[in-house]
């Protein structure tokens, strides 16, 4: 018991941590703050575009999404990160992180765009253009809004999943939280700074679950 | 045109580094099997637990839903991989990414099953106890099979989402794809491997991302 205490949770190594991994929090919310709005707009673009009247747009853009879709989030960073430079093309952390996860963010964000859209009755559709509403206005400010509504515990948990995600930009060497926590990890031989982090990370995303939870349950009502 | 083919296709990789990327794919496929079971049977038994309404059981089990949707698996797998052997015990890569994934989608199924059971209506409970049937036999014969029908959809996307993670066993050495690839990227200096890593996953995982749409369907035009 003494020994669990001593290597996972010891106060002093903590202590000593905290300036590392604080400045790994600070990374991590930077990646949030380029990820999340990138990933929102790519998957508007991507629920617009499979409303599109072009036959090919839909086409590619489906294959598109079903190929991002099958990659894990970690292989495509990987790709980005370690593939492009054979091809001349050499990234920083930061823009591989951007690239990789606007990818995969779109093509799930994409998918919760697209139900939301699809679950608001044409009627709108025809009401807003008959109230002499273009067609890109109609989707902007009648069906959109709405859509969104209907699926808001969808988005906010896949704005969940990718904060989380944010943890792999470790394995490029991106000096986030997880990565600030692991170093501390490795020059302490001790197990705590990890769970520091882990710590942290329960402080920033349990209020989110707790959230998901209940507008899962309001919306179901 | 030519040096592109060379360094991203290049015929020779694929011939001599196939045979390392199959074992990859046959961890992968191990890993997502056993995560699979372990994680749905785990999660069906934590909901069902959830109906005998213990107020301290509630309120662990939900604890413990809470922490592992908060909590980046990555973390997870690098604190139990680092941190155990340090008082002692010592679990293979392997195991590890089995347990943390597990962990994960108990977590997850347990919540899904759990909103199934509640949306099963109360007459249905009431109904099946006044035929003579018992609380166990009416939550296995009369409930569970409600229950669970709702809980496909939700869940064969979590799970897929889930198993995607087994990549993550990379990081702690797991012979996984890409573990595989990107050891073949370093020791031949040619990115060919990685694509056929990236082929390999999607060989993987578009049939079963396709099986998931045709669930979704199928069960949503059931229901309506």
């Amino acid at each position: 018991m003494e020994a669990i205490v001593q290597q996972f949770f010891n106060v002093e190594i903590m202590a000593k941590a905290l300036p590392l991994v604080l400045t790994g929090l600070w990374t991590t919310l930077l990646i949030c703050i380029v990820v999340v709005p990138i990933g929102l707009v790519g998957g508007v673009l991507v629920a617009a575009t499979s409303l599109s009247p072009r036959a090919t747009l839909r086409r590619v853009v489906k294959l598109l999404v079903d190929l991002f879709r099958a990659l894990p989030p970690l292989v495509l960073l990987i790709m980005v990160y370690s593939g492009l430079p054979f091809a001349g093309i050499r990234l920083t952390p930061l823009a591989a992180v951007s690239i990789a996860f606007f990818l995969n963010n779109s093509a799930y964000y994409g998918e919760i765009f697209r139900a939301g859209i699809e679950s608001v009755p044409p009627g709108q559709w025809e009401a807003a253009r008959s109230t002499g509403l273009s067609a890109t206005q109609t989707f902007l400010w009648v069906v959109l809004p709405q859509g969104v509504r209907n699926v808001l515990p969808d988005l906010v948990s896949n704005t969940i999943e990718v904060v989380k995600l944010t943890s792999l930009a470790s394995v490029v060497s991106m000096p986030e939280m997880l990565y600030s926590a692991d170093m501390a990890r490795s020059l302490t031989f001790n197990a705590s700074p990890i769970v520091l982090a882990a710590a942290i990370y329960l402080a920033l995303l349990w209020p989110a679950v707790r959230l998901v939870s209940r507008l899962e349950h309001t919306v179901s009502r | 045109m030519e040096h592109f083919l060379d360094t991203f296709f290049k015929p020779a990789i694929l011939a001599s580094t196939w045979p390392a990327i199959a074992k990859g794919m046959l961890v992968t496929i191990e890993i997502a099997i056993l995560v699979v079971i372990t994680g749905l049977a785990l999660g069906l038994v934590l909901a069902v637990l959830r109906t005998l309404r213990y107020r301290l059981l509630d309120i662990l089990i939900i604890l413990f839903v809470d922490f592992f949707r908060a909590l980046p698996p990555l973390v997870a797998v690098l604190l139990i991989y680092f941190g155990l052997p340090n008082i002692g015990i010592n679990l293979p890569s392997f195991a590890v990414l089995w347990l943390v994934l597990s962990l994960v989608l108990t977590a997850f199924a347990e919540e899904i099953f759990w909103a199934g059971i509640l949306s099963v209506r109360k007459g249905q409970w009431e109904a099946a106890r006044s035929t003579g049937l018992g609380a166990g036999q009416t939550l296995a014969f009369v409930v569970l099979p409600q229950a669970i029908r709702l809980a496909v959809p939700p869940l064969t996307n979590r799970t897929i989402a889930i198993i995607k993670n087994t990549a993550l066993g990379t990081v702690i050495g797991v012979p996984e794809i890409i573990n595989n690839a990107t050891t073949a990227v370093s020791f031949l200096g040619n990115a060919t491997p990685l694509m056929m890593g990236a082929l390999a996953y999607l060989i993987l995982f578009t049939p079963i991302i396709a099986f998931g749409a045709w669930i979704e369907r199928r069960f949503a035009w059931r229901r309506s």
